[in-house]
């Protein structure tokens, strides 16, 4: 009996010694020499790997990180969930300069709720906006609106959206919200767009995607871009932030002073600003138009 | 009796409810106004040839083709160009259309519009291509496929065998039907047309038994015409089917018929057969052999309680009526109406709004009781694995179905996705009523968009 376990113990125990001599030759002859800042650099990241900053994941924005550093500059990267707290940590752990991190946010561009867009037909199919959006042009008609099925939502690893009981559109979290960018891929109409929150969280926006022309695009929503260019004269005069293409404003994030002058003077309301817009000169009223249905 | 053909793998049967099967073909007088979509085929959108305020005439072009895979497009009314317009189709989604006032019922003077039959066909091949292309003639079944680009067969393929689809195995439609019994000896050159465009010495005509009338006419008016030396013995046969859905499909019909098999990723033309619709083989008669464009098609209206009313109707339509006026013709939108679907009941789609044109591929309009209209409750997949035993292309639904809700449309391309005919079986048997289809479209757009970009990698 004893024997046996004598020979065990002398056969696995060589086995043993054996296996660990190749692995420790292995182990010295191919070692991969890993730069230990990366495993630094990711640590000060948040850690959730949500991939906004265009790397595949915290670790894969410290390896370019750290090649950035090698270089010189990482003055072009920036960590959206982050923001500048995360940014000015790794910018003192390197020593240089992270460059100004604007403070953006999620912001979805359409107005067509429940009331403003009422639905003309029922939709039966599967509650995905990607399965509708491939189907038909949604319930209110409007080829471009929100398809009130919540991709958006699900897509969202941070729970800043929730679809409003109300309105039926998603709803951002400003305070949740880390402009990753998954909303923005999950809209199968590209309804989301990141944009600097502004300052004193003063944003204007044209709150509508709908390229067809004003009559067709008012038929379906009472508050459609109707590209009749008010909102573009009142901003000529000031900034030039409003631009016309294919029937439809944009206001240019980055020229936009958030005055707000021209929000009254859309006669259909396609601009949402995130404050209480000035109110027009008695003069001038804001004249609303006749419904056209 | 010997056992009747089929295909081999899945496919459904359910009650054929071919309420409208005894309605005799009527005319649907044009209406004041229609609106033709310059695109009503697979491919580019033709480019247009007329302005506004422009006169036309019955079968003037309107739009000619651009490019290969493109069709003419003509007008189907006398009238005056009031407007080209992006107007609203069957999916709510935009597209440019011609909007013709109609004025009297004048046709093109080269058109023959006698009910003359002219059976001597043209000899040169080419003749008959050029005129089918000419007419606008696009596969009438559903698909809409230029149909003369599916018949200039490629330098180095041949073909042996064209198959023309009688199978009509969409429940409810009933306008292939009518054509053949009414319209027999006309399809019967459209036939032989064909065969001479593709330079096959064989042509089969595939019917479900559920038509046994017209099997029975067709094979009588075939067997006189051999008798009278017109076509040699054994050049065009007719092959009654068991009833089967989807008998219809391409590669179904070519197997059922010939017992050749298409494989994956390939075309009829790789087992040398052709396949087009009777209803395209009657408008090749017309184009060929009368100048007559593709301007009107024959549209089955039907639905339970329609036709429980005394309506219901199989109607020749001019292309851009719109389809309040063809469902007033047949009796009138019933009272319980829950849905209106354009086209079969299995693959055709709900409409949004009832000002939707008929065009050249939409051969029934079925008016859905409210009772029905809706989907009942889905339940979570239970892996009873229906669906895999009735997928017509040996695919598994369910797995397809989970992989596209997941994003992974690497894998659903692997597992043959693109392989789907659409035929809507999965869904319909399933028991937990999930929305399988709509999920596998989805996917099928999303591994097209991949491979485009794959494409564009690699050049």
């Amino acid at each position: 009996m004893s024997q046996v376990i004598f020979y065990s113990v002398i056969t696995l125990g060589s086995v043993a010694a054996l296996f660990a001599i190749i692995l420790y030759v292995v182990a010295q002859r191919f070692a991969v020499e890993e730069d230990p800042r990366i495993q630094e650099v990711s640590e000060l990241l948040p850690g959730i790997n949500c991939g906004a900053c265009g790397f595949p994941g915290c670790p894969g924005m410290a390896q370019a990180l750290v090649q950035g550093a090698d270089d010189g500059d990482i003055s072009h990267l920036t960590c959206p969930p982050g923001g500048a707290e995360t940014m000015t940590k790794i910018g003192s752990y390197f020593g240089l300069d992270v460059g100004a991190t604007k403070e953006t946010v999620a912001v979805l561009r359409c107005g067509g709720s429940c009331d403003h867009a009422p639905p003309r037909s029922a939709y039966d199919g599967p509650a995905s906006c990607a399965v509708a959006h491939s189907t038909y042009a949604g319930e209110s008609g409007c080829p471009f609106g929100c398809l009130m099925h919540g991709d958006c939502e699900i897509a969202c690893p941070f729970d800043a959206i929730t679809m409003s009981p109300e309105t039926g559109l998603p709803v951002v979290d400003q305070e949740l919200c880390t402009s990753c960018g998954a909303c923005v891929r999950a809209c199968p109409r590209m309804l989301f767009q990141i944009r600097p929150v502004g300052r004193r969280n003063r944003r204007v926006f044209i709150n509508c995607r709908n390229t067809e022309p004003a009559v067709p695009a008012r038929k379906n929503c009472a508050v459609a871009c109707i590209s009749c260019s008010k909102c573009k004269k009142v901003c000529d005069e000031i900034v030039q932030a409003i631009t016309i293409t294919d029937n439809l404003a944009y206001i240019d994030p980055d020229k936009c002073i958030a005055c707000g002058k021209c929000v009254p003077v859309c006669p259909t309301n396609a601009i949402a600003a995130t404050f209480e817009p000035p109110q027009p000169k008695p003069k001038t009223p804001a004249q609303p138009e006749p419904a056209t249905t | 009796m010997a056992q009747l053909k089929t295909f081999s793998a899945g496919g459904v049967h359910r009650p054929d409810k071919k309420l409208t099967r005894k309605k005799a073909i009527q005319d649907l007088l044009p209406p004041v106004q229609v609106t033709i979509p310059i695109r009503q085929h697979i491919g580019k959108a033709g480019t247009l040839l007329v302005e506004r305020g422009a006169d036309v005439l019955v079968g003037t072009p309107i739009a000619a083709a651009d490019g290969f895979i493109s069709a003419a497009v003509h007008s189907s009314v006398s009238g005056t160009v009031k407007k080209i317009d992006a107007i609203v189709d069957a999916q709510g989604f935009r597209r440019t259309a011609v909007v013709i006032a109609v004025s009297g019922d004048t046709w093109e003077e080269h058109i023959d519009t006698s009910n003359a039959l002219i059976e001597d066909i043209p000899p040169d091949r080419s003749v008959i291509l050029s005129k089918i292309s000419a007419a606008g003639i696009v596969g009438a079944g559903g698909a809409t496929f230029p149909t003369a680009v599916k018949f200039s067969i490629p330098e180095g393929r041949s073909v042996d065998t064209l198959i023309i689809n009688g199978v009509e195995c969409e429940p409810y439609l009933t306008a292939d039907h009518r054509l053949m019994l009414e319209h027999a000896d006309e399809l019967i050159v459209g036939t032989r047309l064909l065969m001479h465009a593709a330079g096959v010495g064989r042509a089969i005509i595939g019917i479900e038994v559920n038509k046994e009338d017209a099997i029975a006419l067709l094979e009588e008016r075939i067997r006189e015409k051999t008798r009278d030396g017109k076509i040699p013995e054994g050049f065009i046969s007719v092959v009654p089917l068991k009833e089967r859905y989807p008998q219809g499909g391409e590669k179904q019909l070519i197997e059922a018929t010939t017992g050749r098999e298409v494989p994956s990723g390939r075309l009829p033309l790789d087992v040398h057969c052709i396949v087009s619709n009777v209803s395209t083989a009657f408008a090749v008669y017309q184009g060929v052999q009368k100048n007559r464009p593709f301007v009107d098609r024959i549209v089955t209206v039907t639905g339970e309680q329609l036709v429980a009313s005394g309506g219901g109707a199989n109607l020749r339509v001019r292309f851009g009526t719109p389809l309040r006026e063809v469902i007033e013709a047949a009796g009138g939108v019933p009272e319980s109406t829950g849905k209106i679907i354009m086209g079969g009941p299995m693959t055709g789609r709900a409409v949004t709004s009832l000002e939707v044109p008929v065009t050249k591929g939409s051969g029934g309009v079925i008016l859905i009781d409210k009772n029905l209209a809706r989907r009942s409750a889905v339940g979570p997949c239970i892996r009873c694995s229906s669906c895999v035993g009735v997928c017509p292309m040996g695919l598994e639904p369910y797995l397809l179905e989970k992989l596209v809700q997941r994003g992974r449309f690497e894998d659903a391309e692997r597992e043959g996705i693109l392989d789907c005919i659409e035929c809507g079986s999965c869904s319909y048997v399933c028991p937990s009523n999930r929305a399988i289809l709509d999920w596998i479209r989805l996917g099928k757009v999303k591994v097209g968009e991949l491979r485009r970009e794959r494409m564009r990698g690699t050049r």
